[in-house]
């Protein structure tokens, strides 16, 4: 029971290692202070870092969320950048004007979020299985011409707000409050982070515990045996496609409804490659997504005293991050190596014969 | 590369029997081209079209594409997907950027293939030693390049005189090729606006002003793969590891080094085409200098069917497109859609003829809609003329998916042993 525990947690923790050890190579070729670096980011976070990584945490996982389900399918949905932000533009056009009254008007915000980046998603999709365009590169043309896009439509219909522009803003009654759980925080839990819980519990419940969970992680593992078993692998990539924009779409909601209440020029942006890198960290597990995120947004919001306290760029963070999603696939590769001879090792062990001496019968 | 594709093989309708007979070479493509740009031209009188000024940009925004297609074509030919390709060429620019305010221009294109190799010794490491995923690899290869290259532009460049912490100060590029005498000779032409030999002359201005010594480098490396890779026995071993590699292990191919050294080369065009954007482009390296172009590079090369030829063509549409945007803007891009709606007719109507009904009838309404966009407005807004490169990528690897065959074994991992 300890060694398929310790086997379990070592694939992690190798990859913590190797990155940590990588981070401190490249600390001292550039000349800069490793104990400044270590007592930084392992220093005790202040209650409105608290507050902050647990924002950026949810917002995280929501992004990574919508990578995963992609992932689950051998689909690589690197346009998560591009579909939160259609997203949230037409979230915060539709309610910037404020046609319902309060909560009703989030709610069918939401909906209106999830079917923009559901659609943008599912050009990717249909490009794909009618065409045959690798998702990967029609994702990340999507993304730029998401960006050329959101900027047109501000301009034609957005408010100059400072030296910005931005869409109008949602009205009062329909901003979300936050939670001041907290203590000592000048600032709240965002309201709308609890949508990233529930976000993964049904993502938990779709993919292990539903028949449609059950043929997107076929057609992910082995499309010709998906085929076999009469599942429609070109309607499962449109639809996880689908899927995967409008979870995609959450990201930028705690946001807009909790803080900014308008989306502009300076929303919030480079969310989407974040989610990857998390989802990849977490191996397209809920669980391993919460850690990868937890750990992510801590390592951001801790280096941004980087530069402060020891004087070291806060870039290095984005290596040690870079690194760490290299060195999980690897380790897990490496694990899954000396299990596999180990197996073979006692099988090999519990097949010799007990007796050299006896000959076999011709 | 993803998805086993024979499962989702999109319904291609008739593919013509005798492909041979039909295949039109890239020249006469070129010809053509040229033809209905230069009759754009003339009916719209948006002489930036194709003016040598922009078509000089345009070679300097071809030529990085065309770069990072090449390194795509190295590295899957020997069936190693390489995604990180954006990832390479950035750590190609600060390379490049560090070498070129300290050294000399030469010395920062040596610096920024070596850079650029570091990226494919590691993208090798993780795919053939390890047998990482190669998408999984590539795109972490691409989020830990974007944070090396920030933190050492940080670490070199602030303080710098004409630098700071997300770029360098100018660096100077390599010598460059300047024929005054033809060059203002085709200047003259050119001015005349004369229907096809204005446009020549445009052309002949383009290359004979100003034109990089890195430019012709280049040129002769896409060269010396198309030698390299079709008429040398490395090169047919090379692609036979991307194509079957359990045959060539039993014809005792080293399959793993093959594919070592295709990454390895990978990453140093990679790297080269990063060097080439901040020596030529834009004469100082500046964060996030790379825009995307390593991705447009990889749709270059599938639009080529994995060979430098059709490549090179891929590159030069979508480093035109670049081109006519920065410089021109929406009065060219404008006259653009006119070029886009005949070609849109052209090969609808093509299609009809063949058979394929719905997908005849998609293309002419679209041919119908860009004309309608042309002759309904004067000028298309900023906005979307910066899409243009990232509309024309898509758009080109739409239409052209039919006739597209990639590597064999391409982003399959293999293992040593496995053949038989």
């Amino acid at each position: 029971m300890l060694k398929r525990i310790v086997i379990g947690a070592a694939a992690p923790v190798l990859a913590i290692v190797i990155a940590m050890v990588i981070t401190i190579v490249i600390l001292l070729m550039s000349g800069n202070s490793v104990s400044g670096f270590m007592s930084t980011i392992f220093s005790a976070p202040g209650p409105r870092n608290v507050v902050n990584i647990i924002n950026n945490s949810s917002v995280l996982y929501l992004s990574a969320l919508a990578a995963a389900i992609g992932f689950r399918m051998n689909l690589f949905n690197i346009g998560v950048e591009g579909q939160y932000r259609v997203a949230v533009f037409a979230a915060a056009a539709f309610a910037g004007q404020g046609w319902l009254p309060g909560p009703l008007n989030v709610a069918v915000a939401f909906v209106v979020a999830i079917l923009s980046g559901a659609l943008w998603a599912a050009i990717a999709g249909v490009l794909k299985v009618t065409r045959g365009v690798s998702e990967v590169i029609s994702t990340i043309m999507l993304n730029a011409i998401a960006v050329s896009l959101t900027a047109y439509l501000l301009r034609k219909w957005g408010h100059v707000v400072g030296n910005s522009l931005q869409t109008k803003a949602v009205p009062k009654d329909s901003w979300v409050p936050g939670l001041d759980v907290i203590p000592g925080a000048p600032n709240e839990v965002l309201g709308l982070t609890l949508v990233a819980v529930l976000a993964g519990v049904a993502y938990w419940v779709l993919l292990n515990r539903s028949r449609f969970g059950f043929e997107l992680r076929a057609t992910g593992s082995s499309a010709t045996a998906a085929v076999a078993s009469g599942i429609d692998v070109r309607r499962m990539v449109v639809t996880a496609m689908i899927i995967s924009g409008g979870i995609a779409a959450l990201v930028g909601l705690p946001l807009l409804f909790g803080d900014t209440h308008s989306y502009g020029t300076t929303f919030q942006s480079g969310l989407g490659f974040a989610g990857i890198a998390v989802a990849l960290l977490g191996r397209n597990n809920p669980v391993g997504i919460a850690f990868g995120s937890l750990l992510f947004a801590f390592l951001v919001e801790q280096s941004s005293l980087l530069e402060i306290n020891a004087g070291i760029s806060n870039d290095i963070v984005s290596i040690t991050q870079g690194v760490l999603v290299l060195s999980v696939v690897v380790a897990y590769e490496i694990v899954r190596r000396y299990r596999q001879a180990a197996e073979q090792r006692s099988v090999a062990e519990q097949l010799a014969p007990v007796d050299t001496k006896q000959e076999v019968a011709a | 590369m993803t998805i086993a594709n024979d499962a989702l093989a999109p319904d291609l309708g008739q593919l013509p029997m005798d492909r041979r007979a039909r295949r039109i070479p890239v020249w006469a493509w070129l010809l053509v081209a040229f033809m209905l740009i230069s009759f754009a031209r003339v009916v719209t009188g948006s002489n930036e079209l194709d003016s040598a000024g922009t078509l000089r940009e345009a070679i300097t925004a071809f030529i990085p594409i065309a770069l990072a297609g090449l390194a795509g074509l190295w590295s899957e030919r020997a069936g190693v997907v390489n995604i990180g390709l954006e990832g390479m060429m950035i750590l190609g620019t600060i390379g490049a950027g560090y070498f070129g305010t300290f050294y000399g221009p030469w010395q920062a294109v040596i610096a920024a293939m070596v850079f650029g190799a570091v990226g494919g010794a590691l993208h090798a490491l993780a795919t053939v030693v390890f047998g990482v995923d190669h998408i999984v690899s590539g795109v972490a290869i691409n989020i830990m390049a974007v944070g090396v290259a920030a933190f050492l532009a940080d670490l070199w460049f602030s303080g710098l005189q004409g630098g700071g912490p997300t770029q360098s100060p100018p660096v100077e590029g390599p010598a460059s090729i300047n024929l005054t005498g033809v060059s203002d000779w085709a200047k003259t032409v050119e001015d005349k606006h004369w229907f096809a030999v204005s446009d020549l002359a445009s052309v002949v201005g383009a290359l004979t002003h100003d034109l990089s010594l890195l430019t012709v480098v280049s040129v002769l490396l896409v060269l010396a793969t198309y030698l390299i890779l079709w008429k040398t026995s490395f090169g047919l071993r090379l692609r036979s590891c991307g194509e079957s590699p359990g045959a060539a292990e039993t014809l005792g191919v080293n399959v793993y080094r093959y594919k070592i050294y295709a990454v390895l080369v990978s990453g140093a065009i990679a790297g080269l085409a990063g060097g080439f954007i901040v020596l030529v482009g834009a004469g100082l390296y500046q964060n996030g200098i790379t825009n995307g172009r390593g991705y447009i590079g990889l749709a270059a090369m599938i639009f080529g069917n994995w060979r430098p030829g059709g490549m090179l063509l891929g590159a030069a549409l979508f480093g035109y497109t670049d081109a006519l945007q920065l410089r021109a803007g929406g009065g060219a891009v404008h006259a653009l859609l006119i070029v886009i709606a005949i070609v849109l007719l052209v090969y609808g109507i093509f299609q009809l003829r063949k058979g394929a009904r719905v997908a005849g009838i998609v293309t002419v309404v679209a041919a119908v809609l860009f004309a309608l966009w042309f002759f309904l407005t004067k000028e298309v807004p900023a906005d979307f003329t910066r899409m243009t490169p990232y509309v024309a990528t898509l758009f080109v690897l739409a239409f052209s998916a039919q006739r597209l065959r990639m590597p064999a074994a391409d982003g399959l991992r293999y293992r040593r042993g496995e053949a038989g």
